[in-house]
């Protein structure tokens, strides 16, 4: 296009300008009406919104956790107590940026654990339980660091502190056992919050909670223990330091618990096994409160409150007396001849048996139709036995016979009405259910009939029949309180505070166990008095010199089977293959205040190595005469094992 | 009489000083001072050193008022060039700060970028003013080409923000030369289509991901999404009336950041709320307004479109400030012009109100110029 003529005329121009600056403007107040438009919604309309988001940012709950409730014996004795200790906690988002990069990311943590690690020495163990622990809980959330800091590591931290922003100095409570590895069973430890504790948890609750209840007492009454935690509301600035305090809230502490535990009975027990591996539980039968339940090896649960090492754990674990093992609660062992009593009500109320009624023992029973013989423990025999006898002499053939007329249906159903098979619910974790075996059962677990040998078996409590120390103690106190079933518990009481009245449970009848005659209860017990202080009574030896009547019972339960014609012989059996020796018992006979189970694993005969055990814990606890004497023992008959060979063709 | 104590040069000079304007700016800058005083923590020493800035800038407001556009005029092709050169330089051998190469250091360091903020209204206005206006299309890509080589440049370095700032002042100056309504449109639909492909190829992971985070600003709360998410809660937790001044939490407790430069209107609504950001939205509008009738009393066709467009360009300020500090724009490092604390952008934008006042017609001096 050529040179167009310029008709570059200043008014032409200038209204040009004009209408294009008008259109301008215009837009500038759109614009800026459209900003206004933003600034309603933020402000006006969505206010409340930001109120609340802003007040999320300067206002920070920061946890107080609740100080754990302590752990006392019945008379008083402390078995859980809190210790202070000064701890090292890190708050994620209060470390700054180190590298200014910024971002604060795990290098910024690292740098600054790295500087922080000249001041206070950090373990390896430290930073790699610190590493698990920070990544689980929420940044603004303190976790701790280093745990009991000395005196010096305190000084040299408090010097520094400036240089550590996020890291505090906490004053920590700590769980302390004091009486070490006495009932740790029962009193179990606090361990460090595990991601399958998170699972459970009232997140809320235990924001500033470190450590939970793991085995024992300290995890089945973890409510109890644990309170309510409080909290302070605070104001915090963007790098979560505390500015000003708004509100508080404090925590409640949890509540103290008194155990029926009496610590005196519960040393003496474990005292009484010393050396070898076995459970005593005693239990009030008036209203079912453990008085003590010995698990020995025992261990000290110190240990795991800081965080067990793995060498000392697997050490632990794979100890071969199994140290971590609860044998009064998990421990399932054949229960012999101690459930003869019991056996005995089954058959009376069943009426396979009845007060007058005697049994010929020729030191064998035989299934009518079959030749193998179920052996008495008395190979001679012991002739006509009636049903005192046969409690007191424990006579085999007497409880065969009964058992293989009433049936296992029968057996079962009544055996288990005194809680065998099925847990006591007694207030500790991994209680075992133990077993009462059924035709039903042995169909699905052995894909196999039950055989008429099997119920004869169960007759003398072998065979299948696996019981806890727990439900043979609970069993025991049901027949010492003729037939009512009492929840046994390790919890007799709590108070809400030091300065709170005790609040002591009351104890929960699970069942009045039916007789057809209420009679029939004093003759078991009388049968049971009988083994302990009749002159043909299995525990004799031990009723001598008593103040007080005991009804007990012997047991020696088979560890393994032996031939149809083979001989038990101790002397030659590896230890770890010798019978279990259990006893039962409780005293005064006739007016109830405790109830026994013992057993030793692999200690022999009942009558020797068991009774005497119980009656020792008995006079501990009614005479209280906790200090030992020198035993007086002289041999006498041994009962040997129940033997019953159990595999070898029970029928052919 | 003040004017007694004044020397007439002075007089004279403050004369050509727009004073309706300049009570407007200074109660922004008043202002300013007190946002800048609850944003940095009460700090004195701020607000001492951003008053200097001020100071220093009302003083090239009143050099640059002096300033007419025939004489401006001159200057536009050395300033232009020699920004270009600089700006080359800079990507050569400038120095590198937070990133970004923006400083070239001659004694001081300096941001040739700021200089184009001015340099580049100032040489396409003098382009059209050589041309019959409305401008020709091949004129509009030589002004377009005038345009994109500074701003391809300062993208480089990368600084988004200003290469935007830069552009735009450009192309308010095309708009204003009567570019027709046609090609306006059709460049708008252009830039829509491109837009997309834009985002894919021609921009830095930091500056997608700041267009992103502007969507959906808590996914990435411990980065970039953060600034906003803390404004909004600031100028939201204001409400009508704010918390009152010195009152922000989101301020005082350090949860906003870069409170007292680019997020200070986030401080300000918050402490000052609703009616506060209406007040003070209403003046920048009078500001730009006032700006524009300056420009349309300007002396000749480069005067009205320099001051038209420098006037404009103070208006993106402020849109891409308040938008990106309320959440509705990506965060671009544009502050609040005069109320965010800043020499460099207290310096140019005070010189640009000079250069606006500057450009108006002289009624007196008719007679006597040649």
């Amino acid at each position: 296009m050529g040179e167009r003529l310029s008709i570059k005329t200043e008014r032409d121009e200038q209204q040009l300008f004009n209408s294009r600056a008008i259109v301008a403007g215009l837009i500038v107040l759109i614009a800026l009406i459209g900003i206004m438009t933003r600034l309603y919604f933020l402000q006006i309309q969505e206010h409340e919104a930001y109120t609340v988001l802003s007040k999320q940012n300067y206002q920070k709950h920061i946890p107080r956790a609740p100080t754990r409730g302590q752990i006392y014996d019945r008379n008083g004795a402390k078995l859980a107590d809190n210790h202070a200790q000064y701890v090292l906690e890190v708050v994620w988002d209060s470390v700054p940026d180190q590298n200014n990069d910024g971002k604060k990311r795990w290098n910024d943590m690292q740098m600054m654990l790295e500087r922080l690690n000249k001041i206070v020495p950090l373990s390896e163990k430290d930073l790699r339980i610190f590493g698990q622990q920070v990544n689980r809980r929420s940044r603004y959330q303190p976790t701790p660091l280093k745990e009991n800091l000395t005196e010096q590591e305190m000084a040299m931290f408090a010097v520094n502190k400036s240089r550590f922003p996020g890291v505090n100095l906490e004053r920590r409570m700590q769980r302390y056992y004091p009486l070490g590895t006495v009932a740790s069973h029962v009193i179990g430890y606090v361990g460090r919050i595990d991601d399958r504790d998170l699972e459970r948890l009232d997140k809320n609750n235990y924001a500033g909670t470190t450590h939970i209840g793991k085995i024992g007492v300290e995890a089945a009454h973890e409510d109890r223990l644990h309170g309510q935690a409080g909290y302070d509301l605070a104001e915090v600035d963007a790098h979560g330091r505390h500015q000003d305090m708004i509100e508080r809230e404090e925590a409640v502490g949890g509540q103290d618990l008194i155990l029926g535990l009496d610590i005196n009975l519960q040393l003496k027990a474990e005292a009484l096994l010393k050396g070898e591996r076995g459970a005593v539980v005693a239990i009030d039968p008036r209203n079912g409160e453990v008085l003590a339940m010995a698990s020995v090896p025992t261990f000290d649960p110190n240990l795991f409150v800081d965080g067990i090492s793995s060498k000392i754990y697997t050490e632990l674990r794979d100890d071969p007396d199994r140290p971590l093992y609860n044998r009064a609660l998990q421990g399932a062992y054949p229960p012999g001849s101690t459930v003869k009593p019991m056996n005995t009500m089954a058959g009376l109320y069943e009426k396979v048996i009845w007060p007058g009624k005697t049994v010929y023992d020729p030191g064998f029973f035989q299934i009518p139709g079959h030749k193998h013989r179920y052996r008495c423990w008395k190979k001679s025999g012991h002739g006509g036995v009636s049903m005192d006898y046969a409690i007191a002499q424990s006579c085999d053939t007497f409880f065969y016979d009964m058992a293989y007329r009433m049936g296992v249906d029968k057996f079962s159903g009544y055996m288990s009405l005194f809680g065998f098979g099925k847990k006591t619910g007694i207030d500790l974790t991994s209680e075992s259910d133990g077993l009462m075996p059924t035709p039903e059962w042995k169909q699905r677990r052995y894909k196999q009939v039950w055989y008429p040998g099997d119920t004869v078996n169960i007759g003398i409590g072998q065979g299948y029949w696996l019981a806890t120390p727990v439900q043979l103690a609970h069993a025991t106190a049901s027949v010492a309180m003729r037939g009512k079933r009492i929840r046994p518990h390790v919890l007799r009481a709590f108070r809400m505070a030091k300065d709170k009245p005790e609040q002591i449970l009351q104890p929960e009848v699970i069942a009045q166990i039916p007789a057809r005659d209420k009679r029939h209860w004093e003759m078991v017990v009388q049968g049971m008095v009988h083994v302990v202080h009749a002159s043909y009574g299995t525990a004799k030896r031990v009723g001598v010199g008593a103040p007080y009547t005991i009804a007990g019972k012997t047991g020696t339960a088979q560890v393994f089977g032996i031939a149809q014609n083979a001989r038990y012989d101790a002397s030659r059996l590896a230890k770890r293959l010798h019978d279990h020796a259990l006893f039962v018992g409780f005293a005064p006979a006739d007016n109830p205040q405790i109830a026994v189970s013992v057993i030793v694993e692999n200690g022999g005969g009942g009558s020797s190595t068991a009774a005497p055990i119980a009656r020792k814990v008995m006079d501990a606890y009614l005479l209280k005469k906790y200090d030992d004497e020198p035993p007086t023992e002289e041999s006498g008959e041994v009962e040997p094992a129940d033997i019953v060979p159990r595999v070898e063709g029970a029928d052919e | 009489m003040i004017s007694g104590l004044l020397p007439a040069s002075l007089l004279k000079m403050l004369q050509r000083v727009d004073l309706v304007m300049l009570a407007a700016l200074s109660m922004l800058m008043f202002m300013g001072l007190v946002t800048l005083y609850s944003a940095s923590d009460t700090s004195m020493m701020m607000v001492y050193r951003q008053g200097i800035h001020f100071v220093l800038g009302l003083v090239l407001m009143l050099l640059f008022s002096q300033v007419e556009g025939k004489t401006l005029r001159q200057f536009a092709i050395w300033l232009y060039g020699i920004g270009v050169v600089l700006l080359i330089l800079v990507l050569m051998v400038g120095v590198i700060k937070k990133g970004a190469q923006r400083w070239l250091y001659l004694g001081i360091d300096i941001q040739p970028a700021e200089m184009m903020k001015l340099a580049v209204p100032m040489m396409v206005a003098y382009y059209f003013s050589e041309k019959p206006l409305p401008p020709r299309f091949l004129d509009i890509i030589v002004a377009l080409i005038l345009v994109a080589v500074p701003m391809v440049l300062i993208m480089k370095q990368p600084d988004l923000g200003t290469s935007l700032l830069i552009a735009l002042s450009g192309l308010f100056v095309i708009y204003l030369a009567g570019m027709s309504w046609w090609l306006i449109g059709g460049s708008l639909a252009a830039i829509a289509i491109a837009a997309p492909l834009m985002f894919n190829y021609g921009m830095h992971e930091y500056q997608r991901q700041r267009i992103l985070t502007l969507f959906d600003p808590e996914s990435d709360l411990l980065g970039t999404g953060y600034h906003i998410y803390q404004s909004k809660i600031a100028i939201g937790s204001g409400g009508v009336y704010g918390k009152g001044w010195l009152h922000g939490d989101q301020s005082h407790l350090d949860f906003l950041p870069e409170r007292h430069t680019d997020f200070i209107f986030a401080v300000f609504g918050e402490e000052f709320g609703f009616l506060g950001n209406l007040l003070l939205i209403s003046l920048y509008v009078f500001i730009i307004w006032r700006g524009l009738y300056i420009a349309s009393k300007g002396a000749d066709t480069f005067s009205r479109l320099l001051a038209g467009s420098l006037s404009l360009t103070f208006f993106i300020y402020l849109v891409v400030n308040t938008g990106m500090v309320s959440g509705v724009l990506p965060v671009v490092g544009i502050p609040l012009p005069l109320v965010s604390y800043g020499g460099t952008s207290v310096v140019t934008l005070m010189s640009a109100f000079g250069i606006i006042m500057g450009m108006k017609k002289r009624k007196r001096n008719y007679q006597t110029e040649e």
